[in-house]
């Protein structure tokens, strides 16, 4: 897994990167990496808080998975974060 | 030493990287992470044993054994029986103690003198994650059979005939090898980054004060507040861990419909 990061690290920053670039390149790969999972976690939360306004008694249910589904959309974030400093590194 | 908006800002791996305490140049290494991690044992070995020779003693909870309830009764209402039902109870003593572990190895990161999260190193995350995969694996196979397992977990029923080799290959990557990933990378990032936010402010804060004393009280509320903010975290962290395990033993337990 490490190998492949650093091929694509190598691939993303060229032969010989500056530090400036590396730098601009993790910055790039975070906020790109952001967006997504933004709008997911997003439409989430809204669509659980609509379910809770509907019926307040399934709240704690709705809760439950709401997390679960904040989970895994802001997994791939992560993943983006992570890589920003694999990239710097 | 790398300069962030004029500030001086230690590189991530001075944060995160201690030198070695015990056995250095061995693979026993033990540094500072290694034995907050022997803490979080002893802690969690302590408050379990002490709530039950309490509650030995008397019916009536108090002190510890009030925490150590309120978490079981947490984990098996909020977590084994909204994930597994009631066929999984018997999972509830490895969930609490999981539970508990990775709670207070996230709370290292706000606990004043000690201030960093045995999780933001990618081992301990990755270790746990290796221990859940090992365990729904095991119980999947033993549950449905090593073909019925792979039948349900490979071919999920109501695909397209034409979708299905498609399918299989997706369900494959995401069940043996993402879901360890992600499980151990989502503990490992949040805790990452929530010492990250805490060390920016503590950084911003003392480089302003040293310049103008009242500049830094904004950050400084900032520092305080998401201190607390990251108590929420290192629960929710906990929380999330434990559901998505619960979710996966659950899953292997028994075959989608």
């Amino acid at each position: 897994m490490l190998d492949t990061l650093g091929i694509l690290a190598q691939a993303a920053g060229g032969a010989d990167p500056t530090p400036g670039l590396k730098v601009i390149g993790a910055g790039i790969v975070y906020g790109g990496a952001a967006i997504g999972p933004g709008i997911g976690i997003g439409i989430v939360v809204g669509n659980a808080i609509t379910a809770m306004a509907r019926q307040p008694e399934a709240a704690g249910m709705v809760r439950t998975t709401m997390f679960l589904g904040i989970a895994f959309t802001e997994a791939l974030a992560l993943f983006g974060f992570v890589l920003s400093f694999l990239l710097q590194g | 030493m790398r300069s962030i908006l004029a500030l001086e800002f230690p590189p991530v791996s001075h944060l995160v990287e201690w030198q070695p305490l015990y056995f250095e140049g061995t693979p026993f290494e033990v540094n500072k992470v290694v034995l907050l991690m022997w803490l979080a044992v002893v802690i969690v070995l302590g408050m379990f044993f002490a709530a039950g020779r309490k509650s030995k003693a008397s019916l009536v909870p108090t002190g510890i054994t009030n925490v150590v309830e309120t978490g079981v009764e947490f984990v098996r209402t909020d977590v084994v029986l909204q994930t597994m039902g009631p066929a999984g109870l018997g999972y509830t003593p490895f969930l609490v103690t999981v539970f508990f572990f990775v709670f207070i190895c996230n709370l290292f990161e706000v606990i004043p003198g000690i201030q960093m999260p045995v999780n933001a190193r990618m081992a301990i995350p990755a270790f746990l994650a290796i221990i859940v995969w090992v365990i729904f694996n095991v119980v999947g196979i033993k549950n449905q059979g090593l073909g019925g397992y792979f039948k349900s977990m490979l071919f999920p029923p109501g695909v397209p005939k034409a979708l299905l080799p498609l399918v299989a290959l997706i369900e494959l990557v995401s069940t043996v090898f993402v879901r360890p990933f992600s499980l151990a990378v989502r503990l490992f990032a949040n805790m990452l980054a929530g010492h990250l936010l805490l060390v920016s402010f503590a950084v911003l804060t003392q480089a302003l004060f040293s310049a103008t004393i009242v500049g830094a009280v904004v950050p400084f509320g900032l520092l305080v507040a998401l201190t607390a903010f990251e108590v929420l975290v290192s629960g929710l962290q906990a929380f999330i861990f434990v559901i998505l395990t619960a979710v996966y033993i659950g899953g292997a337990m028994h075959p989608e419909h």
